[in-house]
């Protein structure tokens, strides 16, 4: 088991690294002269080869991608012309053209708004979607079903943006039951925090779960199809226990790996919900910079949610080896 | 008169098929008794409708789409108008079902212990902790080593026989009246599958159960029950007890049946002239070895631990070399390696006496799975052409002609070009396989388990086709199989293989007849004999050998 874990982590280090190679090529496939954007636009020539010497674009592509790795791993020195040097602390990402600030300090201001959103809706759509899941492959064929399956199929078809402009219509404007969302950080208010998330929980929760219930019915469906199930029930085993006790290991599986990648891609994705009501997170930074083509922040985004993956789904995989302890021996 | 464990009167089962309204009768009016005691073998081919009915005695159609009629009573319970309730009650507390592939009949992701209590909780008060010590006593009984500790275990830390034996195990721990066994021992080797026959017997002997055994092997039914009933195509062709049924078949398809087994004492077609030494070896192997893994995880499937220890042997044109093992002797990594499909570790190979390294030209091998070593999604004939492309043929009504000359060659029609490999029965299937494996004109053919997954009718038919291929283009076949009484029919050489080596080779009738190594002689021994009899003789030589 141990070999395992370690097995997986290393290669969860190696496709970072992959990752941050191609994100890093970012700013040679862009269009724009990285020199000329991070200076902004009334500099003249002079001004440009300054600003290219200081950032060190004139080395060769490697030693650039090698000391971008080096202000990652360790931090780096940026000098800032006339003798004044300024110091990035690890992970340096380097700095925003128009911020004119570390992109590291820009995305841990951002990131905690984007967890929150991603972790509620995380356990909203387990929650929903393996309970219907699961309740529609007990009673296949019957009315629960039909009925869950035309619920499971109408969240699927409607876009995150509608459902999300409909619950706050009704529940903010219509019913007044809550105020309009303003993001309150955790460590301000949770309890602010919590009922002002809950509507963005509620909604990214509630589309994700559509496709989680569809998943886990039919793979518990496939999972009760199994031989090891037709020996308990021949031992007299009910209905029930079947699915709680034995067809539900099995059929989670699918469920962990595909929330480990949702949730990862969540830290950078959710922007549709993230700017309908108005969280200040990473996916509003990440559509800013591309706007603006602030490469760096777009690169550091990137980058996080990359990390993200990654993290997530070396869990994931991890939780399953915990589940099924024969995936440790392939 | 007590009342009978089981009571069956007129049988029906039918399945849906495709289109609502549509069924399938898989059994057609079987009625038959067994008394609490007994035992009683349901013995037929695939298609024959056994395993529906062992289904049927513990109610598991239900639920299922499948229509019903007649009625079953067993221990006193009308199965087909029982309650849920009763149901489970009947369902491992009176028949305790032991099903046939230990692999997937048990759940992966908890310990087979808690897999046991589980069950037994079901049908008794029992706390937690009493259940638990039911399972160690139970799988105990059933021969587990160090049972305390082995009930932690999870179902792929288990060998396939241990796996059997849980099941066994699983079925005891309630005390039910009747086991009903549908394959118990298909997927194990022949030694193990000995000695779970034996476990079963000891059992039935120590509590009286009933027994009830689906098996498509006459021979594991001759040694274990006392009466025999014969199905096909969902009816019951002849019943009566065993030892008079195997001896004095009465209905024409049991005698069929019984011809076409084969066995290790009847007689031998006779095989053309043997090839001498004076032929030049068709192939040719030196100290082949072959590991799979790296490092901590090498696993050693041809070779000894001597490094210097590997495989050699020798084919002659004409001549049919068996090679017998168990699971994992490494006789399948051999026939790849002899064909070309895997590099050996180190060795080497000659074809017609020259060396060769990867796919040699002459070589092609005929795999066990006729489903699965044929592409579905293409038309056999495609499948067969497939070869005679990839050794540069272009000539689209050349290859044509080709191939129908092969399908006739086999025995189909060459009308079934287009076909696809869904509308051919198993041995059908097997045969397409055989022409695709002729199509290149190969001098060397590697049969791997060519007929395990067929009927015996249909076993033979094969069989007697390699033969007749092999009489007549002077082929020279290399026949792998776990079946001992196959390999004898067809081989004139044979090599038994153990822990990656051979430790015996030498003409048939030697090897069977005067086996010089005990390995052998023990293989020789765990063949299940048609004769009663024999087996009971049998039997108690292991039980003394083994006290």
């Amino acid at each position: 088991m141990t070999g395992f874990v370690l097995r997986r982590l290393g290669a969860a280090l190696l496709v970072l690294l992959a990752l941050s190679a191609v994100v890093y090529a970012l700013f040679y496939l862009a269009p724009g002269d990285p020199a000329r954007l991070a200076c902004g636009e009334r500099c003249n020539p002079q001004q440009i080869a300054q600003v290219r010497e200081q950032l060190g674009l004139n080395d060769s592509v490697p030693t650039q991608y090698l000391r971008f790795l080096q202000g990652v791993l360790a931090g780096r020195d940026y000098s800032g012309g006339a003798g004044l040097v300024l110091h990035c602390d690890a992970p340096c990402l380097g700095f925003s053209y128009q911020n004119d600030r570390q992109v590291t300090e820009l995305l841990l201001e951002r990131l905690p708004a984007t967890f929150s959103l991603a972790l509620g809706a995380l356990v909203i759509w387990l929650v929903i979607g393996v309970g219907t899941g699961l309740l529609s492959a007990v009673r296949r064929g019957g009315l629960t079903e039909r009925l869950l399956t035309v619920v499971t199929l109408a969240a699927t078809g409607t876009p995150v943006f509608i459902l999300g402009l409909l619950l706050l219509m009704a529940v903010c404007a219509y019913l007044r039951w809550l105020p309009f969302p303003t993001y309150v950080p955790f460590g301000d208010d949770p309890e602010q925090w919590a009922w002002n998330l809950l509507l963005p929980w509620v909604t990214l929760g509630f589309f994700e779960s559509a496709k989680y219930a569809r998943l886990t019915r039919s793979s518990t469906l496939e999972t009760l199809a199994e031989d090891h199930i037709r020996t308990f029930r021949a031992y007299g085993v009910g209905e029930r226990a079947l699915v709680t006790r034995h067809a539900v290991r099995g059929a989670v599986a699918p469920v962990i790996a595909l929330s480990a990648v949702d949730f990862g891609t969540m830290i950078g994705g959710a922007v549709l919900t993230e700017s309908l009501f108005g969280i200040p997170g990473l996916g509003k930074t990440l559509i800013d910079g591309v706007r603006v083509v602030d490469l760096p922040v777009v690169v550091g985004v990137v980058l996080t949610i990359g990390t993200a993956v990654v993290i997530a789904g070396a869990v994931a995989d991890l939780l399953y080896a915990v589940a099924d302890r024969r995936v440790a021996l392939a | 008169m007590t009342e009978p464990l089981v009571d069956a009167v007129d049988l029906v089962v039918d399945f849906p098929v495709g289109a609502p309204g549509e069924y399938l009768r898989a059994v057609d009016g079987l009625s038959f008794t067994l008394e609490p005691g007994r035992a009683l073998a349901l013995v037929g081919e695939s298609g024959s409708g056994k395993s529906t009915v062992a289904a049927a005695l513990l109610g598991l159609h239900r639920g299922t789409g499948a229509r019903l009629g007649g009625t079953v009573r067993v221990g006193g319970t009308d199965v087909g108008s029982a309650d849920a309730g009763e149901l489970r009650r009947l369902r491992g507390g009176v028949a305790a079902m032991v099903f046939q592939d230990p692999l997937s009949s048990l759940d992966p992701y908890h310990a087979i212990g808690d897999q046991i209590a589980e069950v037994y909780r079901i049908h008794t008060t029992a706390t937690r902790r009493a259940a638990r010590a039911r399972a160690v006593e139970v799988l105990d009984r059933v021969g587990i080593p160090d049972a305390a500790r082995r009930a932690r275990s999870r179902p792929h830390e288990f060998s396939g026989g241990m796996r059997q034996r849980a099941l066994i195990a699983m079925a005891l721990a309630c005390e039910p009246r009747l086991l009903i066994a549908d394959e118990p021992t298909t997927a194990l080797d022949v030694t193990v599958q000995a000695q779970i026959l034996d476990l079963l017997h000891g059992l039935r002997e120590e509590r009286g159960l009933g027994l009830l055994l689906v098996t498509h092997d006459v021979g594991v039914a001759a040694g274990s029950v006392d009466d025999l009933l014969v199905m096909r195509g969902g009816a019951a062709v002849e019943r009566g007890p065993v030892d008079r049924v195997l001896s004095a078949p009465r209905a024409p398809y049991t005698r069929e049946l019984l011809a076409a087994v084969p066995r290790l004492d009847g007689p031998r077609t006779p095989r053309p002239r043997p090839a001498t030494d004076a032929d030049e070896p068709v192939v040719e192997a030196f100290r082949l070895r072959r590991e799979f893994g790296r490092g901590k995880r090498r696993v050693l499937a041809v070779g000894g631990p001597d490094r210097a220890e590997g495989v050699s042997l020798a084919v002659r044109r004409g001549e049919t070399l068996g090679i017998v093992g168990e699971s994992g002797s490494g006789k399948s990594t051999l026939g790849r390696m002899l064909v070309g499909l895997l590099e050996p570790g180190s060795g080497r190979i000659h074809h017609e006496g020259r060396e060769t390294a990867g796919i040699a030209p002459g070589a092609q091998m005929v795999f066990q799975d006729p489903v699965s070593s044929l592409n579905p999604r293409r038309s056999v004939g495609e499948s067969i052409a497939d070869p005679l492309r990839a050794a540069g043929q272009r000539d689209e009504a050349a290859i044509r002609a080709r191939v129908e000359e092969l399908l006739t060659r086999v025995g189909l029609e060459p009308g079934h070009y287009d076909r696809y490999p869904h509308e051919f029965s198993g041995g059908q299937r097997q045969r397409v396989g055989i022409a695709r494996a002729l199509a290149p004109q190969p001098s060397l053919i590697v049969c791997d388990e060519p007929v395990s997954a067929l009927d015996v009718t249909t076993q033979a038919q094969v069989t007697a086709l390699l033969a007749e291929l092999q009489r007549e283009l002077g082929i020279a076949l290399v026949f792998i199989a776990h079946d001992l009484a196959v390999v004898r029919q067809v081989s004139d050489r044979v090599a038994v293989m153990r822990g990656g080596l051979i430790v015996e080779e030498g003409p048939v009738d030697e090897v069977y007849d005067r086996p010089a190594h005990p390995y052998t002689r023990r293989l020789l021994d765990a063949v299940p004999a048609l004769d009663p009899g024999l087996a009971a003789r049998r039997r108690s030589a292991r039980q003394e050998a083994f006290a």
